[in-house]
């Protein structure tokens, strides 16, 4: 069992979501940074998509009431066990009684917590993971409060890594204050002009503290929309269309001065035009923005958004291999 | 006497008054307990206190009303009672 005697700011049960309902208004949810909740699960020996906690900005203080292998990964958020600092990207051997805190978010925004055994909490659609908007999922469909306790699972027949294993620098995410997130155009760039386009690519957009799992809201340039008469269904704003289908990474700009990335919460569809997608192998890299991280957008094509998709798949199999005791 | 320093918690805006228009928490020369708010921070919609973790009196704000701070960041002042 896992006590939790201090919630942090929004501390929520996330594996790697919940596929196959986007069609229905329900979101994947999971991990915003999917490569490193994999990887503390990977580290304990757990399945990859094993629940995890991710503690954003502001960790919890937990106490387990048993012996556990515990990983924290994801942000640069020093953990300590029994008020000892312990190193992050490693297995980390808790006896009863220990607890787990966190001292301030030095880079990134959020850290993962994997416990050998993974936290079991119902599935609910296939998942474990929370989706607080509807209340379901996760533990009790929240985030942490005081007093709750979190069940641990069945230990996995893999073991964890060895002890004093850390993982190495290059396969961890860079936490940076600025940042490139690589995005396709489309599907609605055809409704920026020219100058709206080459804006949205030159600025140096800046995260607002608006960013939460649901989006990412950045500011930072006012971009032009080619005028045109609003069609029939479509708001008055020339930012508006008639409602379609948002992608997972989709980016839409309100009134053409505010991005908003949708992450693993999002609203399924709505009447903002989408300029572009961040590609899948980036989002972990928005999910590490604080507020205050400068980003630009930088365009590529579809094969190179693959590409970088297969890249990020290779890191995570050296990582497997690297953390075999 | 020792001073203690007030350092945020989260990412985020740092307000010095519960809302918009309504007088500060606390100010300079003013004191405070260590579970006294002295601010607040405000970061995905949800506004966390800040607490000023020290007995003592309020001797500088050490960023502006509405400013943009970061984990860790010194906020406030306090010389130690």
């Amino acid at each position: 069992m896992i006590e939790v005697l201090e919630a942090g700011l929004a501390t929520s049960v996330q594996d790697t979501g919940r596929t196959g309902y986007y069609r229905y208004g329900i979101p994947p949810s999971g991990a915003v940074d999917a490569y490193s909740s994999r990887a503390a699960n990977i580290l304990v020996g757990n399945a990859e998509d094993a629940a995890v906690l991710e503690c954003t900005y502001l960790g919890p203080r937990l106490r387990f009431t048993e012996p556990a292998v515990v990983a924290v990964t994801g942000a640069d958020m020093p953990a300590q066990i029994a008020g000892e600092e312990v190193p992050g990207w490693a297995a980390l051997r808790v006896t009863a009684g220990d607890e787990l805190s966190f001292t301030f978010l030095r880079a990134g925004a959020r850290a993962y917590v994997a416990v050998r055994g993974g936290i079991d909490v119902p599935e609910v659609l296939g998942s474990r993971s929370t989706y607080g908007i509807a209340g379901f999922g996760g533990h009790e469909g929240r985030t942490l409060r005081v007093g709750d306790s979190l069940v641990v699972g069945d230990s996995p027949s893999a073991p964890p890594a060895a002890e004093g294993f850390e993982t190495p620098r290059d396969l961890r995410p860079v936490l940076a204050r600025e940042n490139d997130v690589r995005v396709v155009m489309g599907l609605y760039d055809d409704r920026l002009t020219d100058r709206g386009r080459a804006d949205f690519l030159a600025a140096a957009w800046t995260l607002t503290p608006v960013a939460d799992r649901v989006g990412f809201r950045y500011c930072g340039a006012q971009l032009e929309w080619v005028e045109r008469e609003q069609p029939f269904g479509a708001g008055a704003d020339p930012s508006n269309i008639v409602d379609a289908g948002y992608p997972i990474g989709s980016i839409q700009v309100p009134a053409g001065s505010e991005p908003i990335v949708l992450h693993r919460d999002a609203v399924s569809g709505g009447g903002y035009a989408m300029v572009a997608t961040v590609i899948s192998a980036d989002m972990d890299v928005v999910g590490q923005s604080a507020p205050g991280t400068t980003t630009r957008f930088v365009e590529v094509d579809l094969d190179e958004a693959l590409a970088a998709r297969a890249h990020r798949a290779e890191r995570l199999e050296l990582l497997r291999w690297a953390a075999r005791p | 006497m020792s001073e203690h320093t007030v350092q945020s918690p989260l990412p985020g805006v740092f307000y010095r008054s519960p809302s918009p228009g309504e007088p500060v928490f606390t100010d300079v020369g003013q004191e405070v307990t260590a579970d006294q708010t002295i601010g607040l921070v405000e970061v995905m919609k949800q506004f966390a206190p800040v607490l000023a973790g020290a007995d003592g009196t309020i001797s500088a704000f050490l960023v502006e009303d509405s400013a943009t701070v970061g984990p860790g960041d010194a906020l406030a002042s306090i010389d130690v009672a």
